[in-house]
């Protein structure tokens, strides 16, 4: 029933998602680590906010009840499924 | 006798630590919402319920005891007991934001596994609420099996339930402490996490979507063109308020100053101590103190910014300007801490992990327009540039400190892109940040932050820059010439003598004697460069002048060229380093290797753009 996986950076704002894999090969190991403090992980349910922003700049997602800025390479290496 | 108990409050960042603290000890410090705020040692005395007296250290806050910051590693040198000059804390007191808990827990239970004894801060347990999320202490309490009190630090609540349970951890730890024995702290990230969601699932009693407040302010502050332009209201407002608002108490204190100056001159016999006090201390340092004003008002717009939520927001919009200068979005809070001063922005740079990045910032934060620059830049554009409109509504003074501004921030953008390509040339870091909730700043906090650098301010008045000014005095009085010669006291002063074996190197970029001596001591603080134009017009000016800043305008406007002003004001665009940054500088950088390069480039820059100007301006008719 899930929908064929996207990544975090192309998820549409306010549908519910899951994280269905992180490349962590793709990031620089303080990215990478710093990612994982900030809660991010396979099976955690996650929601892009705000994404337009200006010449490819930041987005903001929600990871648990936090709110977290990530730039688009990043976001780009988390795969999700929607869930809704 | 052993020394009081040692507690450390730890956290993660945004967990409200440093409120709690300010709770507990009743200290003076700042609270603000940006993680990393905390980066100091700040320590404080508390007393337990049962009259034993504690002494509480606020440690900077952290994701976990791998640190990725310098900030973190103070935190985990601390915990482990291998802080220089820090003792191992008695007891912890963890600090979590009750709204994140899943994303806390983890470190906490980093923390709880050290073996310390612990008392667990379910702190903000009303915004929680306030956001639809109704926790359970006790079940928290059962599943880490340790103490957990709600507080709410901003408000004092809780804090007795906080101290009675940490009576009773210190009071079970004795002599047991076992260091070590807890071995390494569990460092598998992931097992952590999943136990973390799982305790934090099995505190949570009831549960609504989130923060509805926060992501509809966000909408608007995030978004591409609104929040872009919220931003650029902002700061507008702030450097508008800067200007305006700042009058009227400046024009009060000025005349204060002029006042004084007057009384003494009346009073005093002529002679030492009436040019020592009329000339020396009260028109050197009333020329600094008379800039108070703009100097708080411009701290209030970065303590409110910082203390609702919104400085990290801005951060975020600027990521991507950043991003193409080689910076992060990060860099920029440090950045316009600078346009107060550049001390607390270099500080606050702690907080950006990348050190190459960090060093960029570092080294380039000195040309943010900086408060001290703000006396310079308003007496030389009020005495030389003419108050003309250029469109109804902008009036050329306005616009020509503006483009100052404008200068120094363009010039800190090229210099950090050399910079990135040269010396401190290395992969770009990231940009990953959590954007805390928006809070109301608290009037108190506001205004303890505002009594800081209030005093700070004064005391550097009253200290570095009364020191200098009688220095400056002195130098300029003395040898006084011969009686009935007809040589300007100055240039016969050893201070003018100086200055003019000085003015070889400074003659070709437009400055004479009277402004390279004044370019001496600004090393020591920018703005005692108004105090020592003021004292050396007042040194050679004729009897009776009017005192105050109407005497410096009056001796600039009589003595200065457009050019030379022009050049003037470049100078300071780039150059003087006061003391105090460069202090900062090593002591950052840990050496003199960064600072030396700083004060290099900076000094090289300065003389070539005031150069250019002057002989452009000269070359044009101006």
């Amino acid at each position: 029933m899930l929908a064929p996986a996207l990544t975090l950076e192309q998820l549409p704002p306010r549908a519910p998602a899951l994280i269905a894999a992180i490349d962590w090969a793709r990031l620089a190991e303080p990215e990478a680590k710093r990612l994982r403090e900030l809660g991010f992980d396979e099976g955690v349910g996650v929601e892009m906010l705000h994404r337009a922003t200006l010449w490819g700049g930041p987005v903001a997602c929600r990871i648990g009840r936090m709110t977290v800025a990530l730039r688009r390479p990043v976001a780009a290496a988390i795969r999700v499924t929607q869930t809704g | 006798m052993h020394a009081a108990p040692l507690v450390a409050l730890v956290g993660n960042p945004n967990a409200g630590k440093s409120a709690l603290f300010n709770a507990l000890t009743g200290a003076r410090q700042k609270v603000g919402n940006y993680p990393g705020v905390t980066v100091e040692r700040r320590s404080g005395r508390a007393t337990l319920p049962d009259g034993r007296p504690l002494e509480l250290v606020d440690l900077p806050g952290a994701y976990s005891l791998d640190p990725l910051s310098p900030d973190e590693r103070v935190t985990r040198d601390v915990l482990l007991g291998t802080q220089a000059g820090e003792r191992l804390p008695d007891a912890l007191v963890i600090v979590l934001d009750a709204g994140n808990l899943d994303n806390h827990l983890r470190f906490a239970l980093q923390l709880i596994a050290l073996g310390t004894p612990v008392v667990v801060a379910l702190n903000m347990v009303d915004l929680a609420e306030r956001d639809g999320l109704v926790l359970s202490a006790e079940a928290l309490a059962a599943e880490l099996g340790v103490p957990v009190v709600p507080t709410v630090a901003v408000r004092k609540r809780g804090l007795d339930a906080l101290k009675a349970a940490l009576a009773g951890a210190i009071g079970t730890s004795g002599a047991v402490r076992l260091r070590g024995t807890s071995g390494a702290p569990p460092s598998d990230l992931r097992a952590l996490q999943q136990r973390a969601r799982a305790i934090a699932r099995a505190s949570v009693v009831s549960e609504t979507p989130t923060r509805r407040i926060t992501h509809a302010l966000d909408a608007v502050a995030l978004h591409p063109v609104w929040g872009t332009l919220l931003l650029l209201t902002i700061l507008f407002l702030m450097f508008q308020a800067v200007f305006s608002w700042a009058t009227v108490p400046q024009d009060a204190l000025d005349a204060l100053f002029a006042d004084a100056g007057r009384a003494v001159s009346t009073t005093l016999p002529e002679g030492f101590l009436r040019g020592l006090i009329a000339d020396g201390i009260i028109a050197g340092v009333g020329a600094v103190i008379v800039f108070l004003p703009q100097i708080l008002i411009l701290f209030l717009f970065i303590l409110l910014l910082e203390a609702s939520g919104y400085m990290v927001r801005a951060a975020f919009l600027m990521d991507r300007l950043m991003a193409a200068a080689g910076l992060s979005g990060r860099a920029f809070i440090p950045l316009l801490s600078s346009f107060a001063c550049a001390v607390p922005g270099i500080m606050a740079t702690r907080t950006i992990e990348d050190e190459k990045d960090r060093l960029t910032t570092i080294l380039i934060a000195p040309l943010m327009t900086c408060s001290a620059r703000l006396p310079v830049y308003t007496l030389v554009i009020g005495a030389l540039i003419p108050n003309a409109r250029v469109i109804p509504g902008v009036g050329l003074q306005g616009l020509v400190m503006f483009a100052l501004y404008i200068l120094g921030i363009v010039g800190a953008f090229v210099a950090a892109l050399v910079l990135r390509r040269t010396v401190t040339k290395g992969a770009s870091s990231g940009f990953m940040m959590e954007l805390p909730k928006y809070q109301l700043p608290r009037a108190r906090d506001v205004a303890l932050g505002l009594w800081q650098r209030a005093y700070s301010f004064l005391r550097r008045a009253g200290t570095i820059i009364l020191g200098t000014t009688i220095l400056l005095w002195l130098l300029l009085s003395y040898p006084k010439p011969p009686a009935g010669s007809d040589v300007n006291p100055v240039d016969y002063s050893i201070a003018g003598r100086i200055a003019n074996a000085g003015a070889v190197v400074t003659k070709p970029i437009g400055f004479d004697r009277d402004i390279t001596l004044a370019l001496i001591p600004a090393i020591a603080a920018r703005e005692i460069s108004v105090a020592a134009l003021g004292t050396v017009y007042a040194v050679s000016a004729d009897q009776g002048t009017a005192a105050g800043q109407a005497a410096i305008t009056d001796a600039l406007k009589r003595r200065w060229s457009l050019p030379t002003a022009l050049a003037f004001l470049m100078w300071f665009v780039f150059a003087p380093q006061c003391i105090s940054t460069i202090a900062v500088t090593r002591r950052e950088t840990n050496g003199w290797r960064w600072p030396a390069f700083m004060v290099g480039y900076l000094f090289a820059l300065a003389y070539a753009f005031s150069g250019a100007t002057y002989w452009l301006a000269v070359a044009s008719g101006l």
